[in-house]
């Protein structure tokens, strides 16, 4: 492992002065909300009844599992990670590759793939909403009518799916942006000779550029999901969670838990379910990309 | 490189410092909430005037309703001072006026014109006899329709329509190869978007939401026969997608020329025949809300209004300003100044006996018939709390959007009525247990 | 030869397609900022239409744009910063003096990032407002700070990895202390890598809109509160609207855009430097 480094008893100690005030204070930092949580999600505390807190101990937390709504909501989450994580992978792949071609105006090709990931999650979801899915006055209801098409209700006939369109829309900029400049690096040379012995296109990939990509692609993974599991503001936006639950994820869930039911103490329990939730995903993603994550060997 | 974050560095900290430094005002301040409704936008231009003669500097805050009343809940429930003049809908104000956090506005001086508020209106405001908010406009629930599309059909719309000649109606008009519709409903899930629609129609169809023991009543023939009727005319009569349509979408459509009927808030008829922003400004004809069994009105109403929450520090400099925005000289002067059929209606009795007024706006007697019938306690029964087109207790937010949601699954045909019902009064049944009821 | 140049276009082709339909949503966003409202839901959707500025007009006078601007700056850079302020040393003592709890520490900061803000608003606004950081600067660099850290201590983690031993040796063999070696051996050496984090960081809290929306009122606020005081249930202002976010994503698009360079150079993964 190229970071690690033989410590000397004398070494060890100052490692330990630096490791602990700034690791400590990582800690601390992150620690806040999540005591906060775990406090109140043991509370029955609704805001439109503040004099009436009370202990609630696992009441909370009986009350959410008892929930289908909690289940369903579980399970879109997962649904909407797995395959916008897959999208974004290999749409964000095919891209990069695309792109560390080259032809006329390249740079600026490479300026307009990215430039979605800069703009607002909430404006995103609008412009998908209003001026391109809407089934009456959106660009692809005009598209499929005067293709003779009839007009496809996005968000009523396939909700999840939409969203998973507007995040992939969002994020594979996201893992052009990683996976790119990983595939710059790659040694030309090495190209070249395996080009003169004869490798087709396919073959290139296959050997060379895929396992170089791996470890980008794991640290892509990674953080997508750190932010696919709480996605939030496009379903707010497009669907309100409709129609039924079929939009609804945990993150959905639990808004309506603390901003329309104003019950913080069931949302706390829910965001703690959420953690757990993500602590198993990322866990099943450790085993699947683990090897690339030599960091964390 | 060093140098580069000590540059960094060095111009965060500059913008920080000189931030701080930036000279603060010496004159009173209110920081004001509000939504960001076209009338709530002319009162934020029209401030200026306020400022000028009250030497005090108004900060606005201005958002979605939604994300507003979240905002507005958070801040006053746990008491922190933030605003001093907020704005609230019949909704809040009575739950938050019992809870103490509203400051009571019975001292705005006898020529405020307590009594040329509509009573409707005051009592939506009121908790106890007292009056928690100040009317900024109110709205009640119409019918618009497509006065060309019905001439060249030969039909006619009669002023009290019922809920059945509305279905006929949309089923001869419907013409989606043309891009006409012949209903266009709220059909988002939301509490204050389809469920309004929904509530109003159960009321119609002689159901409620409650019984006097807060039992839900989802699951009664009356909601399986309104419901019905609402999936059953807007899957079939109405713009596709409708599960995405709210009240925005519906009014686009409408000022669009899509919809031959559209049954929602009389808010709408002042945008609807501005012809700089609807295309059927000349073509647009009003009737009263439907009706089917019950016949109390439309059960539907809605105002906006300013209050002050306990916890502000400027409540005295916050009624001079609420006294001015909702007083009959705002009124007047928005319409002299804007134009007539842009005065925030609904509130004052005065409002409809302004010739102007009515002159420029056909449909004004109708909004005052519908305001004075809105109806509040429905069915003949009388319960401990409110019930129009909400229901005054602070579940209700989250029941109805749960209830919204598994209905709007109903329209897309993902499940049946039964089904979408037996869910809905599940869900209210589980908002409502072991929850804290007042 | 001609087969080659053919391939050349064709791809050229196919990628100048994909590319322009990426941006498209955007591009339309911005097309629709000038039309009039009913022109921007006319159906069929208009692609030649009058354009008029009254849009811009209206927004720019409804509400201190500047304002929120310099908000968005500050706590862009301000979070970014306090954020690095943080990261760097820890990730330089797991990167390069792991214990066993290294990777337990990482997969904790990464599961806290996992709570959807939502469940924690409420104890936090408390929080906040106890400690008068409400509708303040710091109070939102503080809590954007705490959204992106375990981002950056990810990356900057993974990038100190990449540094090989020896050379950080070396500098001990000349006697450099660990803060000297910080310094001036290994931030140098990480610089694209820390930019492109530094960077990245500054998109995300550009684009944070929950907390702002929540923990600010007038003084605070910054571009995203903006963009959400245009969009409403009750207005049909979606020419507006696409004024508004024309407005608050033009300078983060032209500064990822100027940097883009900078983020592609430091965000290889896998090159030896």
């Amino acid at each position: 492992m190229t970071g690690e480094v033989a410590a000397k008893p004398s070494r060890q100690l100052h490692s330990k002065s630096l490791l602990a005030p700034s690791v400590g204070a990582l800690l601390l930092w992150m620690v806040v909300p999540l005591a906060m949580t775990l406090w109140f999600s043991a509370e029955h505390y609704n805001l439109l009844s503040p004099g009436k807190t009370a202990f609630a101990g696992w009441e909370n937390y009986r009350d959410l599992l008892t929930h289908r709504a909690l289940w369903v909501a579980m399970g879109n989450t997962l649904f909407l990670v797995g395959l916008v994580l897959a999208i974004t992978l290999i749409l964000g792949t095919f891209f990069s590759l695309l792109l560390n071609q080259d032809f006329p105006g390249r740079n600026i090709c490479r300026l307009l793939v990215i430039a979605p990931f800069f703009v607002m999650p909430t404006v995103s979801a609008l412009i998908w909403k209003t001026m391109l899915m809407n089934p009456v006055f959106g660009l692809f209801a005009w598209i499929t009518r005067s293709l003779g098409f009839g007009t496809i209700e996005f968000f009523s006939s396939m909700p999840m799916l939409s969203i998973v369109v507007i995040v992939g829309w969002e994020w594979t900029p996201f893992a052009v942006l990683i996976l790119l400049p990983a595939l710059h690096s790659l040694n030309p040379e090495q190209m070249e000779a395996a080009r003169l012995d004869g490798a087709g296109p396919i073959a290139l990939f296959r050997h060379i550029e895929l396992p170089h990509l791996l470890r980008p692609m794991a640290v892509v993974a990674m953080i997508e999901m750190i932010f696919f599991l709480s996605l939030f503001a496009e379903i707010y936006v497009a669907t309100g969670g409709g129609p039924g639950l079929a939009s609804t994820n945990l993150a959905y869930l639990i808004f309506r838990d603390a901003l329309l039911g104003f019950d913080v103490g069931r949302a706390s329990a829910g965001g703690v379910v959420a953690i757990i939730l993500a602590n198993i995903v990322s866990f099943f993603l450790m085993r699947v990309m683990g090897r690339n994550l030599e960091d964390l060997r | 490189m060093n140098r580069i974050w000590k540059a960094l560095a060095l111009l965060a900290s500059a913008a920080l410092v000189a931030w701080i430094l930036y000279p603060a005002g010496r004159r009173p301040e209110l920081t004001i909430a509000t939504v960001n409704n076209a009338d709530m936008i002319l009162m934020q231009q029209l401030s200026s005037e306020f400022e000028k003669q009250s030497g005090v500097k108004l900060n606005w805050v201005v958002l979605g309703e939604n994300v507003l009343r979240q905002r507005l809940t958070i801040d006053i429930s746990t008491g922190s001072s933030t605003f001093d003049v907020i704005t609230i809908g019949s909704y809040e104000a009575p739950l938050w006026g019992e809870r103490g956090w509203l400051v009571p506005l019975d001292d705005l001086g006898a020529d405020y014109g307590y009594d040329d508020i509509f009573d409707v209106v005051r009592q939506g405001f009121s908790y106890q006899d007292r009056m928690y908010a100040a009317p900024f406009y109110a709205e009640s629930a119409f019918t618009y329709y497509r006065t060309d599309l019905f001439g060249k059909a030969g039909l006619k719309m009669p002023v009290q329509p019922s809920y059945e000649q509305i279905r006929q109606f949309a089923q001869k008009l419907h013409d989606p190869e043309h891009n006409v519709y012949g209903i266009c409903l709220r059909g988002e899930p939301g509490w204050g978007q389809n469920i309004a629609f929904i509530s109003t129609l159960v009321h119609a169809f002689g159901g409620r939401w409650m019984d006097a023991g807060l039992k839900p009543q989802i699951t009664t023939p009356a909601w399986a026969e309104a419901v019905g009727f609402y999936v059953d005319v807007l899957s079939k009569y109405g713009p596709p997608g409708a599960t995405t349509d709210g009240y925005n979408e519906n009014r686009a459509l409408f000022a669009n020329g899509n919809c031959a009927m559209w049954v929602d808030a009389t808010s709408a008829a002042g945008y609807l025949l501005d012809p700089s922003q609807s295309r059927v400004a000349n073509t647009t004809g009003f009737a009263k809300a439907p009706i089917a069994k019950a016949s109390n009105g439309p059960g539907w109403a809605w105002s906006w209004g300013l209050a002050i929450p306990t916890s502000s520090k400027r409540a005295e400099i916050a009624k001079q300003f609420i006294k001015w925005a909702t007083s009959r000289q705002y009124i007047a002067t928005v319409g002299e100044r804007f134009g007539w059929l842009r005065i925030p209606p609904g509130s004052r009795k005065s409002t409809y006996e302004i010739p102007a007024y009515l002159q420029a706006a056909p449909f004004a007697p109708l909004v005052r018939e519908a305001i004075l019938n809105a109806g509040y306690t429905k069915s003949g029964e009388s319960v401990p709390f409110v019930e129009v087109q909400y229901v005054g207790i602070p579940e209700f937010q989250a029941i109805g959007a749960e209830v919204g949601q598994e209905i709007s699954a109903a329209l897309a045909g993902h499940a049946t009525v039964q089904q979408a019902l037996a869910l809905g009064q599940a869900e209210a049944e589980h908002s409502l247990e072991g929850r804290f009821v007042k | 030869m001609r087969r080659i140049r053919q391939t050349r276009w064709g791809l050229a082709v196919a990628v100048w397609a994909i590319a322009l339909g990426m941006f498209f949503p955007i591009l339309w966003m911005f097309l629709c900022s000038f039309k009039t409202e009913i022109a921007a839901v006319a159906v069929p959707p208009k692609l030649f239409f009058r354009p008029t500025l009254e849009n811009y007009y209206a927004v720019l006078q409804r509400a201190d744009y500047l304002a929120f601007a310099r908000n968005s700056v500050l706590v862009s850079l301000g979070s970014t910063l306090l954020a690095l302020a943080l990261a760097i040393p820890a990730a330089y003592s797991m990167a390069f003096f792991p214990t066993r709890r290294t990777r337990d520490i990482l997969l904790w900061m990464l599961s806290t990032k996992m709570l959807p803000a939502v469940g924690v608003l409420v104890p936090i606004y408390l929080l906040w407002r106890d400690l008068g950081l409400l509708d303040t600067v710091f109070g939102l660099i503080l809590i954007d700070s705490i959204s992106v850290l375990p981002i950056v201590v990810w990356m900057l983690f993974s990038f100190f990895r990449e540094v090989p031993a020896v050379i950080l040796e070396a500098s001990r063999m000349d006697g450099a202390t660990q803060t000297e070696e910080l310094l001036h051996v290994l931030l140098p050496l990480c610089t694209p890598g820390i930019a492109a984090t530094a960077l990245l960081s500054i998109i995300l809290c550009w684009n944070e809109a929950f907390w702002s929306l929540n923990l600010t009122t007038v003084k605070a606020a910054t571009l995203t509160t903006f963009t959400a005081s245009f969009s409403s249930p009750e207005g049909l202002f979606w020419a507006k609207l696409s004024a508004a976010s024309t407005l608050s994503i033009a300078p983060i698009l032209i500064f990822g855009w100027m940097s883009q360079r900078q983020m592609v150079r430091g965000l290889s993964f896998g090159a030896v430097k």
